[in-house]
């Protein structure tokens, strides 16, 4: 699903990443991405959407080579992998509902189903009742279950979650987590990033430990921490 | 692309357009500035070429006697000028002739010549016709060698002076047109990537989600051709009701005005859909400046 190899990435102004990262993550797999502050976390899960290309290796993502995949091609691409932030990026004179169907109107879905496939999402991260509220109306933990949802509208094989529960208490934390292990549970691969020790030892799933733009350490049911 | 979808750009753009009003007002206005000088210098231009064109199938050239020639002289010239192989007819013309002509062909306000009757200030004159239109200049050129001729006159002469003087005209009014095309442009293109920044938010999510470059294109390349649109819709009111009000005033002014305008119908309609394309084009072309430029995609 997701395989790089040797992967090196040096920004324009200087600054190198991805300093010959090796990561293989199949179907179906729910990881947690960890390290220090400016690792490279970050950088490795843009490069899985295409947000940013390799300086050099290789990437390939859901059997798509990113080196030679066409700028015309990347939103086939991006339709098959949703994308959760620690700051949400929900549209705020949207509603609820309208702000999950945004995600399919913009990729031309047929009206017909945009409908039920919202409701039923929203359903499924339990804001079936609040629909018709605006972002702001709502607390952290609400907004980030829809953009929770807006990630999975379109059954992607793959979600990112980059710190989803970086700007939330811990209480709404675990509900994001149960929510994330039910999609999980349907057969997404998940990769999440975080710095929340307490989440990565209880629900233990497999970590990679990236430092310094490397890996410096995976373990199929592995617990919080880096090499210091 | 489905209908739907249009639908959406449509509404979109129209969004777009409404959100910072008052730059889409300075784009509009910049376009209809525009397109008010490409429309006059559109019907004064088209109009000269068409005269031009008129006249230059005159086959006329008129020769001016000498005051001072006798009587003998004046028919020793006829033949002479009648022998040219060129010439189809020759044709007296008396100053008094002349007179008349020029009085009727001016209509009302021709009258104030009335009083010139007993010193007529003209020559008298052969009015000579060539086979062909070509052959003018030739034969002017001939008959000026003769004796007792003061001056030749023909057409031609008077087509290259106007058109000389159109040359001037046509470049001045592109270079002015082309500066203000650039205003418009920049007007343009600024206002779009206005909208472009005030949308950062929605265009990352669209990013983000996998909607195609063209979808996320087309509300601004809409947004461009709406400014166009409208901008010119001042511009060919104008020349819709302003050329068809001057057509009839000069009629009934000079009637027997020898030169033809171009007929009202079809000509405005052909220099509005000149304008109306102009528009939608400076329009793309802002938004595509700034779709390039800020989009990214
Ligand atoms: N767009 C960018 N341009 C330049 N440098 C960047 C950019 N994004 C990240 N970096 C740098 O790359 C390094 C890794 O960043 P990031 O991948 O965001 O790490 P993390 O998510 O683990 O905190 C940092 O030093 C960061 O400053
Ligand atoms: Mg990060």
């Amino acid at each position: 699903m997701i395989d790089m190899q040797g992967v090196y990435k040096t920004y324009p102004n200087g600054v190198t990443a991805l300093n010959g990262l090796d990561v293989k993550i199949e179907q179906g797999e729910f990881v947690y991405v960890v390290g220090p502050s400016g690792a490279g976390k970050s950088t490795f899960t843009k490069l899985i959407y295409r947000e940013e290309k390799p300086t050099k290796g290789t990437v390939n993502v859901i059997d798509l080579d990113m080196a030679s995949l066409k700028q015309r091609s990347v939103p086939k691409l991006r339709r098959q992998i949703g994308v959760v932030y620690q700051d949400f990026r929900l549209l705020p004179t949207l509603t609820v509902y309208e702000n999950v169907a945004f995600a399919l109107e913009v990729i031309e879905e047929n009206p017909k189903n945009i409908r039920r496939r919202v409701m039923d999402v929203l359903d499924q991260v339990r804001l079936k009742n609040k629909a018709r509220f605006l972002p702001d109306e709502l607390s952290g933990g609400e907004q980030q279950r829809v953009s929770i949802a807006r990630a999975i509208v379109n059954y992607p094989k793959i979600l990112i979650a980059d710190e989803p529960t970086g700007n939330l208490d811990p209480d709404t934390s675990w509900e994001i987590m149960h929510i994330l292990e039910e999609i999980n549970e349907t057969g997404t691969t998940i990769l999440m990033a975080t710095h929340s020790q307490e989440i990565v030892n209880t629900i233990r799933k497999r970590v990679i430990a990236i430092e310094d733009g490397m890996v410096v350490r995976d373990e199929a049911r592995g617990e919080y921490g880096y090499e210091y | 692309m489905k209908f739907k979808t249009f639908g959406r750009h449509g509404k979109e753009g129209f969004k777009n357009l409404t959100r910072n009003s008052w730059m889409s007002i300075a784009s509009i206005s910049a376009v209809t500035v525009t397109l008010l000088l490409v429309g006059v210098f559109a019907t004064i231009l088209l109009n000269l070429n068409d005269i031009g064109s008129q006249i230059e199938e005159d086959v006329e050239v008129r020769v001016f006697i000498d005051l001072t020639s006798t009587q003998e002289a004046q028919e020793q010239l006829e033949e002479k000028i009648d022998e040219i192989s060129k010439v189809s007819t020759v044709e007296f013309q008396s100053k008094e002739e002349g007179l008349e002509q020029l009085i009727d062909s001016l209509g009302s306000e021709g009258e104030v010549f009335e009083s010139l009757k007993d010193e007529n200030p003209l020559n008298d004159v052969f009015v000579v016709q060539t086979e062909d239109p070509q052959d003018t200049i030739g034969v002017a050129q001939t008959i000026e060698e003769f004796e007792n001729v003061e001056k030749v006159e023909y057409a031609k002469e008077t087509v290259e002076r106007l058109f000389n003087v159109m040359d001037i005209a046509r470049n001045v009014g592109l270079a002015i047109i082309a500066g203000l095309l650039f205003t418009a442009m920049f007007l343009i293109a600024n206002t779009i990537r206005i909208t472009i920044v005030a949308r950062k938010k929605e265009i990352e999510i669209m990013k983000m989600v996998g909607a195609t470059n063209w979808f996320i294109r087309w509300p601004f390349l809409i947004e461009g051709v709406l400014i166009g649109i409208l901008g010119s819709l001042i511009p060919i009111a104008l020349v819709i009701f302003g050329y068809d009000f001057l057509y009839a005033e000069i009629k009934t002014r000079f009637p027997t005005l020898f030169i033809d305008l171009l007929p009202v119908y079809p000509f405005v309609l052909e220099v509005s859909g000149l304008l109306l394309l102009m528009g939608i084009t400076i329009g793309l072309w802002g938004s595509f400046t700034s779709i390039r430029k800020y989009l990214k995609v």
